[in-house]
């Protein structure tokens, strides 16, 4: 089973993308904060993580930065970024750090599963 | 002494001069040759032999009157500063050479004027320096035989005129050695200083001898002289005409300090720097004061010694003689060469220049020089001029030898300064009246010679030389209101005074009369308001002159190369057109060109010929009166309008430095108002994205269970709550900002309002283990919307709550009242505001920078709530900022709202 950290400091949003994903037969994780995500993706190595930006304590980004630069997790760890912030910059600079996709907040359950579905087929 | 040994004593004197001049000229930049103190001596040249020996002759015979000559200069010396820097500036920026120069360019390049005042100085400077030259040769006589003349000696003895050529060839020598008479005589200006420090010297020698040596001391002079002379003539001025007549004698001496061609030579032509005129100011009157210091001693001991029957000018000489003392005989008589040699020089050189410029080359040899080649034309110039110096020197022999006036020098002195002060009127009112025309100036010279003629030369004639005394006993034709010495009545004045008074008034009221009711043309205006002006002159330089006509530059170029030579005419023409940038290929001249070129070639042949020489050339259109004055207003409103455009774009500057900070402050609140914007959508969307994923799962999922159904229901209801709340924030912000907002205002406690606050967030404060305190001393009792400040207080607290560690967090709030307010603080132990956001945590629109990985709760616009409501009710609300530890956030609201 593949496994994804879910990364976001909403339990709310949290909930609703763990029942999804476990219904799809995912494994997942959840990380309430950056400096969870980063702990616990070293320990899990996730074969995805769904990463919030905007975090208490560590960001988005610096998780991104943390996984790119990581020796197994940068090649073994794809990423997609859920966020609320839309400029075009936050969407390059989070592209740039090696997320796989980048999408905006509120966003459509059944388009995220497609896309987690679609990454995680092609890493087979 | 000898009169061989004499001779040659003069000749190795003269050859040390010669020396002494070259040595100048090669040593030109050089810090002794153009020290201010050589410029303030050679104005001494001013005391020539009459001074040296006159005055004791004048305080001899008349007494104190021989004073007057040099407290002239003594007393308006200030005065004459100042006159002297505008004669100056003007001088220097049209390279004018002699006062004809200056005279004849103020009204217009007057040609006629110009020869008018050469001709006024010639009548002028002759006679003096053929005084000199009697004064030379009386004294050789006296010292070479050592008689005591007595009878006063009539001898032309050969050697005078020897002396006289040797002084002409000095003079044209080093009086000629550059083409522009404008330019300085370096050579002549260093030896006539030298001089002026040997006569001083010389005199001061003989003066200490006759009241120290002779006698002992002033009071000594005094208390003889007291016993057998009528002192009381001597030494006092007598009444009211006495008065009169030393306020006249004084203002001729000043006129005389500046109009003297030699005075104007050395004062004017020769200065260089304005160091000279600070030195000059004091050392020049200081000069004439030392000169005087000993004159009524001598004079009264001349007396006492030699009686009155012995020539009084020489008694320096007669008095060393009389006791045997031969050296300083020929010691006074080497400063009395040196009074003459200097005078001689300088006046001749200032003579040759205006008789070969405003004479000679204007009505004679124009038409010759524009033809001939430029090193001829040189040549030329140089040799009018030096031919200039022979002639007047030779003049002035003829004169000395022809008549040989049997009265004593200072009488031939007084008529030259009669008959140079005529110049005055057109000199110094030129200077301060537009009005002034050539024509006036002309008749009013003229007639103030008709004048001096008549009462004073014609009557000095008939006195002394043929002794008829009818005409000035009589009056002319018998008519008494027509006697020379009392015209008209007034018979107070002395002749001298007299002759000056209905000379000037006759030739100053021609002046003002003619120049009122004719106008001069339109170039007499020009240079009229240039002159007036002089300080926007120097300014304008060639734009303050107006010219209309057609002239090319290529004609106008070769009569700069004619007289100035094709090297000096290429710099001037490069010269020029760097300083107006304009363009090489321009062809046509424009009137600054021709002012430009007007004015060089006025240092080279004089004002008038310059005039000529462009006027040959370029076909001159009249200008109109209104043209001439418009331009120097015109320069004078661009002045004025510079000045108000400097002013405007100072206010610019300033306008633009608050523009920029102003739009920086709006850009930073755009900034802020962008940031607040992206955080309320990113607030804004986190519930909504909640809401929307929650519905999606729920929508898709018929076999959920129906416990998590009903969580994903809550957590809608939930987020829909948050929602809510978010928007009634912003709506009351701006409700609140906009001022239309109303506050319910009630007496009561704030006491309680804060406990309410600290019980609504003890449940959670609770959870996270944080301890809260509140103490008071006492129930405060205010008026205020109780909804409102709980809303604040809950928001200072929770606000702490959030930085405040968990487990050993402490929240105080501390309560006080005074007479005049009421202030709450709340202080945490959390991490604290950053320094550089104490001011701006209460901004509408600010959130902290570590927005990104710090998300406050509520929407980060809590504070810019709190701030608008305290506000609201006329109180402040601040961070402190001297704290250690943690926040403290500080409430002040006011007992009574204002």
């Amino acid at each position: 089973m593949k496994k994804i950290l879910l990364v976001d400091d909403e339990p709310n949003i949290i909930m609703a993308l763990e029942y999804s994903l476990r219904k799809n037969n995912y494994d997942t994780f959840i990380a309430r904060d950056g400096e969870e995500a980063i702990e616990l993706a070293e320990k899990l190595k996730p074969d995805l993580v769904v990463l919030d930006i905007m975090m208490p304590k560590v960001d988005g980004y610096e998780v991104l930065e943390f996984l790119k630069s990581h020796d197994t997790l940068k090649d073994n760890t794809q990423t997609i970024i859920i966020s609320a912030k839309q400029k075009q910059s936050d969407v390059e600079k989070g592209l740039n750090l090696g997320a796989k996709e980048y999408i905006k907040k509120p966003f459509s359950m059944k388009k995220l599963l497609s896309i987690v579905n679609e990454l995680l087929t092609l890493k087979k | 002494m000898s009169k061989t040994a004499l001779i040659a004593l003069i000749f190795v004197y003269l050859g040390i001069l010669f020396l002494i001049a070259l040595f100048a000229e090669k040593n030109k930049g050089s810090k002794l040759v153009s020290h201010p103190i050589v410029y303030a001596l050679s104005l001494a040249v001013y005391c020539s032999a009459w001074t040296y020996y006159g005055s004791v002759g004048m305080a001899a015979n008349s007494g104190v009157e021989f004073l007057t000559i040099y407290l002239g200069p003594i007393i308006a010396a200030p005065l004459w500063i100042v006159l002297l820097k505008k004669i100056i500036q003007l001088s220097k920026v049209y390279n004018i050479s002699s006062i004809a120069d200056f005279i004849s360019l103020r009204y217009g390049n007057s040609r006629s004027l110009g020869a008018l005042v050469t001709l006024v100085c010639a009548a002028s400077i002759i006679p003096y320096i053929s005084l000199q030259l009697k004064a030379i040769s009386e004294t050789f006589e006296i010292v070479s035989t050592s008689t005591l003349g007595i009878e006063g000696s009539s001898v032309i003895t050969d050697s005078t005129f020897y002396i006289a050529l040797i002084l002409a060839v000095f003079a044209s020598f080093f009086g000629t050695l550059a083409l522009d008479a404008s330019k300085n005589r370096t050579g002549v200006m260093f030896s006539v200083a030298f001089e002026s420090v040997l006569k001083l010297t010389f005199f001061l020698i003989v003066g200490v001898y006759v009241t120290y040596y002779v006698f002992d001391g002033t009071t000594d002079v005094y208390q003889k002289a007291s016993l057998s002379l009528d002192l009381n003539q001597l030494s006092t001025i007598n009444g009211l005409s006495g008065g009169i007549n030393w306020y006249f004698s004084i203002v001729l001496s000043f006129l005389a300090i500046f109009l003297l061609p030699r005075q104007f030579q050395t004062s004017v032509v020769e200065f260089t720097n304005r160091k000279q005129l600070k030195t000059s100011i004091w050392l020049f009157p200081l000069y004439l004061f030392l000169f005087n210091v000993f004159v009524i001693f001598i004079a009264w001991g001349g007396l006492l010694i030699l009686g009155d029957q012995a020539n009084a000018d020489y008694f320096t000489l007669l008095i060393p003689l009389y006791f045997g003392d031969h050296w300083l005989a020929v010691l006074v008589f080497l400063g009395g060469l040196s009074a003459v040699i200097s005078m001689v020089v300088v006046s001749t050189v200032a003579l040759s220049t205006m008789l070969s410029n405003n004479l000679i080359i204007p009505y004679g040899f124009i038409k010759n020089l524009t033809r001939g080649k430029s090193f001829k034309n040189e040549k030329t110039i140089k040799n009018i001029r030096r031919l200039c110096v022979f002639i007047s020197i030779i003049l002035a022999y003829l004169f000395y030898a022809l008549f040989d006036p049997k009265v004593s020098l200072f009488s031939i002195g007084l008529i030259s300064f009669l008959i140079i002060a005529q110049l005055a009127p057109s000199f110094f009112i030129g200077m301060f009246w537009n009005r002034g025309s050539a024509l006036g100036s002309k008749v009013g010279i003229i007639l103030g010679l008709v004048f001096i003629v008549f009462t004073y030369l014609i009557p000095f004639f008939t006195e002394h030389v043929i002794s008829y005394h009818q005409f000035v006993e009589e009056g002319f034709l018998g008519i008494h209101l027509l006697k020379p010495y009392a015209l008209f009545g007034i018979d107070i004045l002395n002749p001298v005074n007299h002759a000056l008074y209905w000379s000037l008034f006759f030739n100053t009221g021609a002046y003002l009369i003619l120049s009122v009711i004719k106008k001069g043309n339109y170039r007499e205006r020009n240079y009229g308001e240039m002159f007036v002006n002089s300080e926007r002159v120097v300014e304008l330089k060639e734009n303050a002159y107006v010219w209309k006509g057609e002239a090319y530059v290529d004609d106008i170029q070769n009569i700069l190369v004619r007289f100035l030579g094709q090297a000096k005419a290429d710099k001037a023409l490069r010269v020029f057109r760097k300083r107006y940038a304009v363009n090489p290929e321009e062809k046509l001249a424009d009137a600054r060109f021709i002012n430009f070129s007007e004015r060089l070639l006025t240092g080279a042949v004089g004002s008038a010929s310059a005039k000529i020489l462009i006027s040959n050339v370029a076909k001159e259109k009249p200008v109109s009166l209104l043209e001439v004055l418009k331009i120097l207003e015109e320069n004078k409103e661009t002045i004025s309008v510079n000045k108000s455009l400097e002013e405007q774009s100072h206010k610019l500057i300033k306008l633009t430095s608050e523009l920029k900070f102003a739009n920086e402050e709006l850009r930073l609140q755009d900034q802020l108002k962008d940031d607040f914007l992206d955080t309320v959508a990113h607030e804004l969307k986190t519930p909504i994205t909640s809401i929307k994923a929650s519905s999606e799962v729920l929508a898709d999922s018929e076999d959920m269970p129906q416990e998590l159904q009903h969580r994903f229901l809550n957590n809608i209801i939930q987020d829909t709550e948050r929602l809510t709340v978010l928007i009634n924030d912003i709506l009351d912000l701006e409700k609140m900002a906009s001022g239309r907002d109303e506050l319910n205002l009630q007496l009561q406690s704030l006491n309680k309002c804060i406990e309410d606050a600290i019980n609504g967030i003890s449940s959670i404060a609770g959870k996270k283990k944080i301890e809260v305190n509140f103490d008071f001393s006492s129930s405060v009792m205010i008026e205020f919307d109780y909804n409102k400040m709980i809303q604040v207080f809950t928001n200072l607290l929770s606000n702490s709550i959030k930085f405040v560690p968990e487990n050993n967090g402490k929240i105080e709030v501390f309560l006080v009242a005074n007479s005049e307010e009421v202030v709450t603080k709340i202080k945490d132990n959390g991490k604290g505001i950053p320094e550089e956001d104490l001011q701006l945590i209460f901004k509408k629109f600010y959130q902290s920078k570590n927005q990104t990985f710090k998300k406050l709760q509520g929407s980060g616009f809590g504070l810019a709530i709190c701030k608008q409501i305290v506000e609201m009710h006329g109180g402040v609300i601040y961070a402190n900022s001297n704290i250690e530890t943690g926040a403290e956030l500080i409430v002040n609201l006011p007992k009574r709202r204002p």
